[in-house]
């Protein structure tokens, strides 16, 4: 096989507070091949955002600090160790990022059309009016025709949609190779979120970009990404392709997770609940880190270290009792 | 950070309600916890009890006004511990003074200032709507009033009393008090929990004072110790433009501005009075923090 | 039977003022456009749309928290819109909202005890152990130990925050709860903790609860009933999972078919009715059927006349095309968008 897009190694971060050190990431490792949706779930502290900031160095350090790892991007460079200078020339050309509020990622006193151009000049190798009819062409790819005016607006002038629609314009406009989106539909409304994923699909087809999709609803993801990795207090738990993270969890958090979301197709008396609240992350966890909470945890889950193993062709979880073939778990 | 509370059904009730003062008694706790505060706490003690005492401590020794022409400008002595100044005056005895003077104008123009701003930005912002802009207009013209001649036009009607000093420093510092109390008051008032107040029924009153207030003690406090060393510094400018204290009575502010002066020849005229103030304000900077701080229950580390 | 909550042609309009000094109205978002509702006691009522469509603003108006601009609310037979301040203001204990930020909506520097204690002052006279045994009870009641009495609230995470939030409302023991997007600030583990504490304290406690979210499946899991809002005005409303499954105002199907399911072979299988732009501002609403800008069936009828919330045996609607949708859709085009 060729060589992965972006190969992450033993990535941990932590955060040094007042309160102590808060170990966001614990030593995860994954890859994203080219053109392929990588989705990456958690709920708010699993730290989904917290990995994905530190593959572009964006976490403020302090109080963040990467304490070990490697992001091999293309096969050749580490983002985690370049130099600055070095970064930049990957950072908004190569590797894109859209955000989750749209209105607080444009600059409220630039020209939508600047910002859209602003990775093309900055990145050089393009003249001022080569830059505004990319960006022109590029706004109506994401569904904005009247481009020639919208150039000329400014970010308050656009509903969150359409500002959204600016960010993805902005984001692909050097074609780059990876894109990260950080929930970019959670601010947004229903009606409004189905365009996007239906303009980021259709984008990412046209560039062949592949998208690292963070998100914390298990839906979005299922329609939309190719692989999902689940994310608990700092770790991988599981990972699959998505059909099967649906279909045979392997990791009773994701199973678990699955359960309690109220669904369309269903009515149900009560929804299934998780028990208690996810561990405190400063400090060190003994065991599997779910295992409090987790309704097939025994003893020694309480008590051994962890790692993600493939219990299945393709299928890696975190739990040792799958992974001792205890226990199996039906969808 | 959260809390890993174990979510049982209430069936104990061998808890012990502290009672509803426990802001202020938690806020004590959190502040004796705060070394530089509680530091920055005694200093200000010490030198308010100084200063008091000055009237007593002179009558034993020298007294503000009283000249030893034999030892005009010495350098500190057994005689005269902190030295003379150009006038042979003791500069230990008139430095308590122009603290006491400081200290007493920097507050009582602070407490002034917070009155009028907290009352008069708590009611525009709360009311909102017309009676706000027009109120908020008001504190504009003010703002747009050059100080000096306001205070010199204070002076020369009611005379160059120390009271009207505060009045006049007062009198200008309530504008920007106004000010930021109104714009917490506005963001706090669209606070759910306010809106929770309201849903549950309580009386105005009570949703001002209890719900309101306690969350914009932080910002008060914090400007409260910026505006102490300002309105001293003002004070100094008042006096040196003949304003404000008149000799041969001093403040801290008249005697940097004298010791700047001989800076040269007698460093210590300048040293000593300067070193008082700057730890004044060290003082009250710390203290501030450490207010603001342990009046927040958010800040707590445990 | 009379309903226990009626709500009349209920308007909220917020005007827009210009000018510094002298300020004049310019114009006015019509927030709440004319809402006819009626509730039975026990009823859980599920309130669907998305941003600015004004379901908050209406849960608000219900409450008279924000006072409506006209129209009538009535609670069990008292006209809360004719109410003076101060009657009012006692009148609330029958009447409760939960807010949707469980980091707004306690006061930081209260503590639970305290927060608990007032609300219960509020509208009973009680001394200081019986209130503590009032409070003990209500914690136990959203599942939390008395242990967290002297807490103040950034101890406790978002889901237990609103439980105490839930816990305030329940002290002046009321009979109608306004929860305003309750649960989409939680993470969805303990957002189904929420729910399940919600449903369970309506049925044990008798609550008549109106639901307030742009989450369907969330308000299909826990309503009788579900009104959808679109720009200030109800444009279908029937029992949930009618509305869900089977919907007939074209909004709503679109709705119903954006939401993400959990399975991905349903979902890249399934139709989606894809709508173009966004909702037009309510500043400026469109003329006739407010939907009509977004709409792949609208025709220019549907510019000139403002649709009733028609009755249609399962549910009510407000189009005026529906019959010929369910025509053209029962010919098999299904397709739009």
């Amino acid at each position: 096989m060729a060589t992965p897009l972006l190969q992450v190694d033993d990535l941990a971060v932590s955060f040094h507070t007042r309160n102590g050190i808060v170990r966001a990431v614990r030593n995860i490792s994954f890859q994203v091949n080219r053109g392929e949706t990588l989705g990456i779930v958690g709920e708010s502290g699993s730290g989904k955002s917290v990995c994905c900031y530190s593959l572009l160095r964006l976490l403020p350090m302090p109080p963040g600090r990467i304490e070990s790892g490697k992001a091999i991007f293309d096969g050749s460079m580490d983002l985690l160790s370049a130099s600055i200078r070095d970064l930049n020339k990957v950072r908004g050309k190569r590797i894109s990022m859209i955000f989750q509020d749209p209105m607080t990622s444009l600059n409220p006193y630039l020209k939508v059309g600047q910002q859209i151009m602003e990775p093309l000049l900055i990145h050089g190798s393009t003249t001022k009016a080569a830059a505004r009819a990319q960006a022109i062409e590029m706004l109506k790819s994401v569904g904005i025709h009247d481009g020639e005016q919208r150039m000329e607006a400014y970010p308050h002038q656009f509903s969150g949609g359409m500002r959204q629609r600016v960010m993805i314009a902005m984001a692909l406009i050097t074609k780059p190779d990876l894109l990260i989106a950080d929930e970019p539909t959670t601010a947004l409304d229903v009606t409004v979120q189905a365009q996007i994923l239906e303009l980021i699909k259709k984008m990412q087809g046209e560039l062949g970009t592949a998208v690292i999709f963070i998100s914390h609803d298990m839906g979005v993801v299922a329609g939309f990404c190719d692989r999902v990795n689940v994310m608990y207090a700092g770790k991988i738990v599981e990972s699959a392709g998505t059909q099967k993270i649906f279909e045979e969890p392997q990791h009773p958090y994701n199973k678990a997770l699955q359960k309690s979301i109220p669904s369309l197709q269903q009515k149900g008396k009560e929804l299934f609940t998780i028990e208690g609240l996810p561990p405190d992350l400063a400090g060190d966890l003994r065991g599997c880190p779910f295992a409090p909470r987790c309704a097939y945890a025994v003893d020694y889950c309480r008590r051994d270290p962890v790692e993600l193993l493939e219990t299945r062709p393709g299928h890696y979880s975190a739990c040792l009792r799958v992974q001792r073939k205890e226990i199996t778990l039906q969808s | 950070m959260e809390s890993t509370l174990k979510e049982q059904p209430a069936s104990e009730t061998q808890v012990d309600i502290r009672p509803p003062s426990s802001l202020w008694r938690d806020a004590w706790i959190r502040l004796s916890k705060n070394k530089m505060a509680l530091m920055g706490l005694w200093f200000l003690i010490l030198l308010i009890l100084f200063a008091l005492s000055a009237p007593i401590i002179a009558s034993r020794t020298y007294a503000y006004d009283k000249q030893d022409l034999s030892m005009t400008s010495a350098p500190p002595s057994g005689r005269h511990w902190l030295g003379t100044d150009v006038l042979g005056r003791d500069l230990a005895i008139r430095i308590l003074y122009g603290a006491q003077v400081s200290l007493a104008v920097g507050l009582a123009a602070t407490i002034v200032a917070i009155t009028i701003g907290v009352l008069y930005g708590s009611i525009a912002g709360f009311i909102g709507g017309k009676l706000d802009s027009m109120m908020m207009r008001f504190v504009d013209i003010m703002y747009s009033l050059p100080f000096t001649i306001f205070v010199i036009l204070l002076m020369v009607f009611y005379g160059r009393k120390f009271v009207n000093l505060f009045l006049a420093i007062g009198a200008v510092e309530w504008l920007t008090m106004a000010r930021v109390v109104r714009g917490q008051m506005l963001s706090l008032k669209r606070q759910e929990f306010v809106e929770a107040a309201f849903a549950l029924g309580l009386r105005r009153r009570r949703i001002i004072l209890r719900h309101i207030i306690p969350n914009m003690l932080g910002i008060i406090i914090i400007y409260a110790t910026l505006s102490v060393p300002s309105i001293m510094l003002l004070e100094a400018f008042l006096s040196f433009l003949g304003l404000g204290i008149q000799p041969p009575m001093c403040s801290l502010g008249v005697l940097i501005e004298e010791g700047a002066r001989n800076m040269e020849e007698s460093p210590w005229m300048l040293v000593f009075p300067a070193a008082v103030f700057s730890l004044t304000l060290f003082s009250l900077n710390f203290l501030g923090d450490g207010l603001r701080d342990a009046l927040d229950p958010r800040a707590s580390k445990d | 039977m009379n309903p226990f909550l009626q709500i009349r042609e209920l308007k909220t309009h917020f005007p827009i003022s210009k000018g510094i000094i002298f300020q004049r109205e310019v114009g006015k978002v019509k927030a709440v456009d004319g809402v006819n509702l009626e509730l039975q006691q026990g009823e859980i009522l599920g309130l669907v749309g998305e941003s600015g469509c004004g379901k908050s603003t209406l849960g608000r108006s219900i409450l008279h928290i924000i006072r409506p601009t006209s129209g009538q609310v009535l609670l069990d037979g008292v006209n809360l819109t004719l109410l003076e301040p101060e009657a009012l203001r006692s009148a609330r204990k029958d009447f409760q909202m939960i807010f949707q930020d469980p980091y707004a909506t306690l006061n930081p520097r209260m503590t639970v005890y305290d927060t608990l204690a007032e609300a219960f002052r509020a509208h009973f006279k009680v001394k200081g152990n019986a209130i503590k045994a009032e409070v003990v009870q209500l914690l136990g009641k959203v599942g939390l130990p008395a242990s967290a009495l002297n807490k103040y609230p950034h101890e406790f995470s978002g889901g237990q925050r609103q439980r105490i939030a839930i816990a305030r409302a329940l002290a002046v023991k009321p009979k109608l709860i306004v929860a305003d997007e309750p649960v989409s600030a939680l993470d969805v583990s303990v957002q189904a903790q929420i729910i399940n504490l919600l449903a369970k304290l309506c049925r044990e406690l008798g609550l008549t609860l109106i639901f307030i979210s742009h989450d369907l499946s969330v308000v299909k899991h826990i309503a009788d009933r579900v009104a959808v809002m679109y720009l200030g005005k109800i444009v279908e409303l029937g029992p949930a999972v009618t509305v869900v499954e089977r919907p007939l105002m074209p909004y709503t199907k679109a709705l119903v078919s954006a939401v993400p399911i959990p399975d991905p072979v349903l979902e890249k299988s399934r139709k989606r009715m894809l709508l173009t732009g966004d909702p037009p501002s309510p500043i400026n609403p469109p003329s006739g059927c407010p939907f009509r800008t977004r709409c792949p069936y609208a025709i220019e009828k549907c510019a000139q006349v403002v649709p009733p919330l028609e009755d249609f045996g399962t549910q009510f609607a407000a189009c005026i095309r529906i019959r010929e949708i369910q025509g053209l859709e029962s010919v098999g085009s299904s397709r739009a968008g």
